[in-house]
């Protein structure tokens, strides 16, 4: 039996849709990292919010290493750094914490989120 | 080969090509950036073809029935007619048929269009006067209770349009009319859901139409309505919500005066922060934020913090934003400011 890929065992679609809100709104309400998520378009952050959680979960993306360099390269310019990135994997930990995932997905879940640091900094 | 016509020309995408693939293949400037359907930068609007659910996902409501969909998340079988989202707007004339002053610095336009005018409480519509000058006013008007169009004006100093309407416009002259545009609207449904409106200055007109329409539809749920101004002649319509309240039960009208001036019954303060002090937890609300740009997003960053749903906050910004953005319409001055 071939065994189920990560998002499938998370839950899919549906366990991306419970997370994002409560992600999104502890990343806005973090004071030392909201300047980097603050927009007046909240749909179109929103929407990039559960873009990465939907990687970060082992979905379906076509996200490469490219991409989160582009897309983060004004907020790195801007002073993006190690103490912001580890502050939004806070977190994601403790929303998957709240919405109580099994700690071993956890784990699987900020393995990946923790692969794509060097990009995002663009390292 | 499908066809793909917009902007007056005619461009073949491939069998298995998308909308914006096959656009940008041609040079066709449309904008982008995810290509995943999530960012929502290529939207376009159909007209006449159906999008699939694909193309239309994460969209609202509004949205979606008007045709708009996601160019990246669409592989056309047959040929379509397509309109860029920002530019899509109907065009006739409307006649003043009344103004009156509202406040010192308010006036409230009544218009009949020359043909049957399809629109939704809360929308707003661009007004164009002869030399081109265009502007944007959110329409008070409900639809099923008014055949007439009414507008909330504002006198800005050196308003080129605001001071034509009220020095020079009367009753029986003619305006341009062009929309309706935006999405903050009421949509049936969810009738026990509780209701929370915020508007600053002539921002409380769509708020009217919305609160109107919200109880003509039979809204049960409470429905609290805050308007704030620095002054209190600048709240302009308290008799008619203070009727409107003692019409319904369900229905509250607050009224914020955030400078020192006198305050006659009403509440001190911002009226954001009066709302968010009387209603910290908005999970499950649905919400209405019209005005100046930057209290409306600083109002929805709150509501969501709050606890709304982000597909509940409805507000303009977009709009202005498209609108800055959108072509000239044939006029060679078609830079639209809200509400001036």
């Amino acid at each position: 039996m071939v065994k189920k890929s990560l998002y499938d065992r998370l839950g899919g679609e549906a366990a991306v849709d419970a997370a994002v809100d409560i992600f999104y709104r502890k990343v806005l309400a973090d004071d030392t990292i909201s300047r980097f998520f603050d927009s007046v378009d909240m749909d179109g952050q929103r929407a990039k919010q559960k873009a990465f959680l939907t990687m970060a979960f082992g979905g379906p993306n076509a996200y490469t290493g490219k991409d989160l360099r582009n897309a983060h390269a004004r907020l790195v310019s801007q002073g993006l750094g190690d103490e912001h990135f580890d502050a939004v994997a806070k977190h994601l930990e403790a929303t998957l914490k709240q919405l109580k995932v099994a700690p071993a997905l956890i784990k699987e879940v900020m393995t990946i989120a923790g692969s794509t640091r060097k990009d995002v900094l663009g390292r | 080969m499908p066809l793909l016509e917009l902007d007056g020309a005619r461009y073949p995408a491939d069998a298995s090509e998308t909308v914006l693939d096959a656009l940008l293949r041609h040079a066709v400037p449309v904008p982008y950036s995810c290509r995943k359907g999530v960012c929502q930068a290529c939207l376009l609007k159909s007209e006449g073809s159906a999008p699939p659910a694909q193309a239309q996902r994460g969209l609202r409501a509004g949205l979606r029935e008007r045709g708009f969909f996601l160019a990246c998340q669409w592989v056309p079988r047959g040929d379509l007619r397509l309109a860029r989202a920002d530019n899509a707007q109907f065009l006739g004339n409307a006649m003043v048929v009344g103004k009156e002053l509202l406040a010192a610095n308010v006036c409230r336009l009544t218009l009949q269009p020359s043909r049957p005018f399809d629109y939704r409480a809360g929308q707003f519509v661009n007004l164009r006067r002869a030399d081109g000058t265009v502007r944007s006013y959110s329409l008070a008007s409900v639809p099923a209770l008014e055949r007439r169009l009414e507008v909330h004006v504002k006198r800005y100093a050196g308003g080129a349009m605001s001071g034509w309407i009220f020095d020079s416009l009367e009753c029986g002259g003619e305006v341009e009319l062009l929309g309706p545009l935006g999405d903050c609207v009421y949509r049936a449904g969810r009738p026990d859901q509780s209701i929370l409106m915020i508007g600053t200055g002539t921002g409380l007109a769509p708020l009217i139409g919305i609160a109107r329409d919200a109880l003509d539809s039979g809204h049960r749920g409470e429905i609290h309505l805050y308007h704030g101004d620095a002054e209190l002649q600048g709240l302009y319509a308290r008799s008619q919500l203070q009727a409107l309240a003692a019409e319904h039960r369900n229905f509250h009208f607050h009224g914020c005066v955030s400078g020192d001036g006198p305050l006659g019954g009403c509440l001190r303060g911002r009226a954001s922060d009066i709302a968010f002090a009387e209603h910290p937890d908005l999970t499950d609300w649905r919400v209405f934020l019209c005005g100046s740009p930057s209290m409306v997003h600083e109002a929805k960053k709150a509501c969501y913090l709050f606890g709304a749903a982000l597909a509940d906050i409805h507000a303009d910004p977009f709009e202005l934003k498209d609108l800055r953005h959108a072509p000239a319409h044939g006029a060679t001055e078609a830079r639209t400011d809200r509400r001036d």
